[in-house]
């Protein structure tokens, strides 16, 4: 009982044989090799599995394969420049202030990032605890996090041309 | 030079004969040490690069799914198998029986060989591993193994572990010590006792001293079961054949498993490899054998590669923080001087031994805390019940010990009308003076962490007590930890013609940061930038022996380990350029030198190091030592607390913690290290808890067992290391990955009690604890507690 789903992955087109119960985690790292999404909790509680499908964050333990039929879907693996391979100002910021330990949820937290910038380029303390409060870090990396993200803000309001 | 930014540590950095000179290889002498140097691996962490066991796939992998026990002991009556091997696509179920016929004594653990690979003819907790299905696609093996049924006879179980110590409902049969610790030789055989480890402490005459104090005190203390709760479960793959295994695994201690699954197999650990990937957490969940042996043998069995990984849920059924029991009577003389303290510590070890000896040993040589007490007599006790086993949790034992001896010593203060500070300086244990065991304290700055905190509370001034409903108060304790000893580690380091140098050694990074403050050693005695150093990855074929990531141990044992590599290379590199003819401090650069010996881009100098500290093992009958311990870890926690007397919610509005971790190699890693152990003992302090329920975890996942989130982080975090230099470390460091958790607990205990008056025994300390609390403190205890 397979079908057939093809979608944008990382701004290219894909397809890919999948079965009903399959989740979007495993597709990615099955078909497609794209292991930055991952599991941890199985119940949608930790953002380590974090994907964005047309432009919002889901949780792709919880999220079926079948769904993502015709989306656009992107993960972490896209955040670096294609090209040049160079990082995006969050990925950059997160290395620089030191925002991670063991790196497992740090894929989930730089997705959530960068969408919290896109919304919210210039966000105060607050609004960086309340949107990031759906992801889950161990190491407890949250001081550093906080850091990254408003160092990102910074990195990319000085990109911006003026 | 000192500060490029080359990526990843792969490109090799020109170096010159005159290693160590001054202007040489770009970098100055001193640079590497102290610098806050990001990650190595940085990149491979943010662009989802790097790659973690519980997503590896090989070739022609099966996929393992374990069935459990559903009770928490008794007797295997049958296991009906019939229903999942219906299943399409299930590829084999596997029992005991399976696994006798590959390994015939299917045991094994660190201190006790008492574990089966599945459970043979008994379980002995709920959730144990009972039987397994394997199937090409990990649904088709999850669908199977919830088809298998078993049957039990039960037997009558015990959970608690002061129970259990009373012997009257036994765990096992027989105790069946590894014969690795010395300690535990006397308990082989042994039968009718669920105790799997006595250890001892006796100074001077607690009993007398007693007689003789003005005041004495006693409480007790207890500890819940939590959880080290990895992000990422626990995950092996194992790919056997005839002539040796290769076992893929997130484990902080691949030697060790190394050793301990050639002795399972009846091989030379020649034929045994072991590669780590990077950890997704650690916290002292993934040492000794976990899913590795089971792996193995699986594996052995189907003749392809198997991988065993976990789901979140399973991880609480592995291993987790032993709950205690602390009894603890202190006397105090008419001046406030502490004369004697007697210490009774009950380990909750749950079915198997794991490490839990190990921590009731090394943890009960400092169970009478960091204070110069001449009478002092320790019982800590290893105890075997019917839950989940226990092993070390970020701390080794400590973190329980903190939390009573910290708390008890607040209630003496307070019922003496003694300040708290006051009464800890008072009794502190000082530089020169004999700790517990026997040993003389050197270069522990126990009164440096407890000063800088007391200051940053401004422990002096008077504190806003809050007004109505809300009251506030603040708290203050201090710790000190034995690092377990004694460890080996074993480092080699490469230098190629090209000048380049590559690293060799078993320290597992698990997020702690000890890859790069590994590099900045072995930079800082070549006088290479650490960047151009680059770390081979775990993997026993080529990295050398080293007793374990665990403990705080590694940035000491393995950096000395890594300095004498460095170190020998260094000389090696100078003879050749004696031997060459070069003149004293010549300025040639390596790749030249090599030229010159070899004729050609060719050749290698090999350093290798080994570090092992001096030890004396305590007295078996005093448990006293001159050398217990190589360094001593300390620190000292301050909190302010919110209490809503309503409710009984307590808001963190300050959490000061100060650390002496010698000379920090890595300042913004070691800031890092404390912030985030202290974020994690906020959680098993406030809120974490494993509930169970006739031996069944009923919280077993993420939804309902929680941890601490961003919005958790208290709005005042504040951390420091006190100015330290470790006369006996590498470059005067000292380990941190453990010592900020010690004091959270207590001090947040003491400040809830100045503010509102309550003083809570047992962690966490819940709204609900608080409330029930206030509610019996106002003589109106809720109708259960009454």
């Amino acid at each position: 009982m397979t079908r057939t789903i093809s979608f944008n992955l990382n701004g290219e087109q894909v397809a890919a044989e999948i079965k009903p119960h399959h989740n979007l985690v495993e597709v990615l790292q099955r078909e497609f090799n794209l292991m930055g999404a991952r599991e941890s909790c199985g119940q949608g509680m930790c953002g380590c599995c974090t994907v964005l499908v047309n432009g919002a964050a889901v949780s792709g333990c919880l999220y079926l394969a079948a769904f993502v039929d015709g989306a656009e879907v992107r993960t972490v693996e896209s955040l670096a420049d294609a090209r040049t391979q160079a990082l995006s100002p969050v990925q950059e910021a997160f290395i620089e202030a030191g925002a991670f330990q063991c790196g497992y949820c740090t894929p989930g937290f730089l997705l959530m990032a960068t969408q919290l910038l896109d919304a919210h380029p210039d966000p105060d303390e607050e609004q960086i605890r309340h949107y990031l409060s759906g992801n889950l870090c161990r190491c407890a990396a949250y001081p550093e996090i906080i850091a990254a993200v408003k160092l990102a803000a910074r990195k990319r309001q000085n990109a911006r041309p003026s | 030079m000192a500060t490029s930014s080359t990526q990843g540590g792969q490109v090799g950095a020109p170096m010159s004969a005159k290693v160590g000179g001054a202007k040489v290889g770009g970098a100055k002498v001193g640079s590497q040490i102290g610098r806050s140097l990001p990650r190595l691996e940085g990149r491979d962490k943010v662009t989802g690069r790097a790659e973690y066991t519980h997503t590896m796939r090989l070739a022609g992998m099966l996929y393992a799914k374990i069935f459990r026990s559903t009770v928490a002991h008794g007797r295997i009556k049958s296991i009906d198998t019939s229903a999942a091997k219906r299943v399409p696509g299930v590829y084999r179920i596997i029992t005991a029986d399976d696994i006798a016929q590959v390994i015939p004594a299917p045991y094994y653990g660190p201190a006790f060989h008492d574990q089966p690979i599945l459970a043979v003819d008994k379980v002995h907790f709920v959730g144990e591993p009972v039987a397994v299905a394997l199937a090409a696609d990990p649904h088709v093996a999850e669908e199977a193994a919830q088809l298998i049924v078993a049957e039990y006879e039960e037997l009558p179980a015990v959970f608690d572990e002061v129970e259990a110590a009373a012997n009257n409902t036994l765990v096992h049969e027989e105790l069946k010590p590894a014969g690795t610790f010395a300690d535990l030789k006397h308990l082989k055989g042994r039968k009718g006792t669920n105790i799997a480890l006595d250890f001892k402490l006796r100074r001077g005459d607690v009993d007398k001293a007693f007689a003789a104090a003005a005041h004495v005190f006693e409480h007790t203390f207890h500890t819940q079961k939590v959880l080290h709760l990895a992000l990422e479960p626990f995950a092996s793959i194992a790919d056997w054949n005839e002539r040796g295994v290769t076992i893929y695994s997130g484990s902080q201690g691949p030697s060790f498993v190394r050793t301990e699954i050639a002795r399972l197999l009846g091989w030379p650990e020649n034929r045994v490899r072991i590669k780590v990937p990077y950890l997704g957490g650690g916290f002292g969940a993934k040492l000794y054998i976990k899913m590795e042996a089971l792996a193995t043998a699986l594996s052995m069995i189907v003749r392809r590669p198997v991988k065993v990984a976990l789901t979140m849920e399973e991880q609480f059924y592995t291993i987790t923080r032993h709950p205690s029991t602390f009894v603890i009577k202190t006397g105090v003389d008419a001046s406030g001087r502490i004369t004697a303290r007697k210490c009774e510590v009950y380990w909750n070890g749950g079915a198997y031994a794991d490490v839990g000896p190990r921590v009731t040993q090394k943890s009960g040589f400092t169970a009478s805390g960091p204070y110069d007490i001449d009478n002092v007599w320790v019982d800590s006790y290893a105890l075997y019940t019917n839950l989940p086993p226990s092993g070390a949790l970020r701390g080794f034992g400590i973190p329980q010990l903190v939390w009573a001896y910290e708390s008890h010593t607040d209630m003496i203060a307070r019922a003496l009308k003694l300040d708290p500070l006051e009464f800890r300086r008072k009794n502190l244990l000082r530089e020169g003076r004999p700790q517990a065991t026997g040993q003389i304290v050197r270069d522990a700055k126990l009164d440096a962490v407890l000063e800088r905190v007391a200051e940053r509370l401004n422990w002096g001034k008077p504190l806003a007590r809050g007004n109505g409903a809300l009251r506030r108060g603040r708290g203050i304790a201090v710790a000190i930890k034995a690092v377990i000893s004694p460890t080996t580690s074993v480092a080699n380091l490469t230098i190629a013609a090209d000048g380049s140098t590559t690293l060799y050694c078993g320290t597992v990074d698990m997020g702690q940061g000890s890859d790069t403050a590994m590099a900045q050693i072995a930079g800082e005695v070549l006088d290479i930038p650490a960047e151009s150093v680059r770390i081979v990855p775990r993997d026993t074929d080529v990295t050398p022996y080293d007793m374990g990531t665990l403990g705080s141990r590694s940035l000491f044992h393995m950096g000395h380990a890594v300095r004498l590599a460095a170190e020998e290379a260094r000389e090696k590199i100078k003879a050749m350029a004696r031997e060459l003819g070069e003149p004293e401090g010549s300025n040639i650069p390596l790749p030249d030198l090599f030229k010159k010996k070899f004729g050609m881009q060719a050749g290698n100098i090999v350093g290798t190091g080994t570090y092992k500290p001096d030890y004396i093992p305590p007295d078996p009958a005093t448990g006293l030592t001159d050398k217990v311990t190589p360094f001593w870890m300390c620190a000292a926690s301050g909190a302010e607390v919110e209490v809503d007397t309503e409710t009984g919610h307590v808001r963190i509005t300050r959490l000061i913690t100060a650390v002496d971790c010698g000379r920090p190699v890595n300042p913004k890693i070691v800031e890092t290290q404390i912030s985030g152990a202290v974020l994690m003992q906020l959680g098993f302090t406030m809120f974490e808890k494993m509930h169970i329920d006739a031996g069944q975890v009923t919280n077993a996942s993420l939804a309902d067992y929680k941890i601490p989130a961003i919005l958790d982080v208290p709005q005042a975090m504040e951390n420091e290391t006190v100015d330290s230099h470790l006369s006996s470390g590498p470059f005067g460091a000292k380990g941190v990955g453990e010592t900020a958790t010690f004091c959270v607990s207590p001090a947040i205990a003491n400040a809830i009690e100045d503010a509102c008056g309550v003083r809570l025994t047992a962690l966490p300390l819940t709204p609900e604890a608080v409330f029930r609390a206030l509610r019996a403190q106002a003589n109106n205890p809720l109708a259960d507690d009454a």
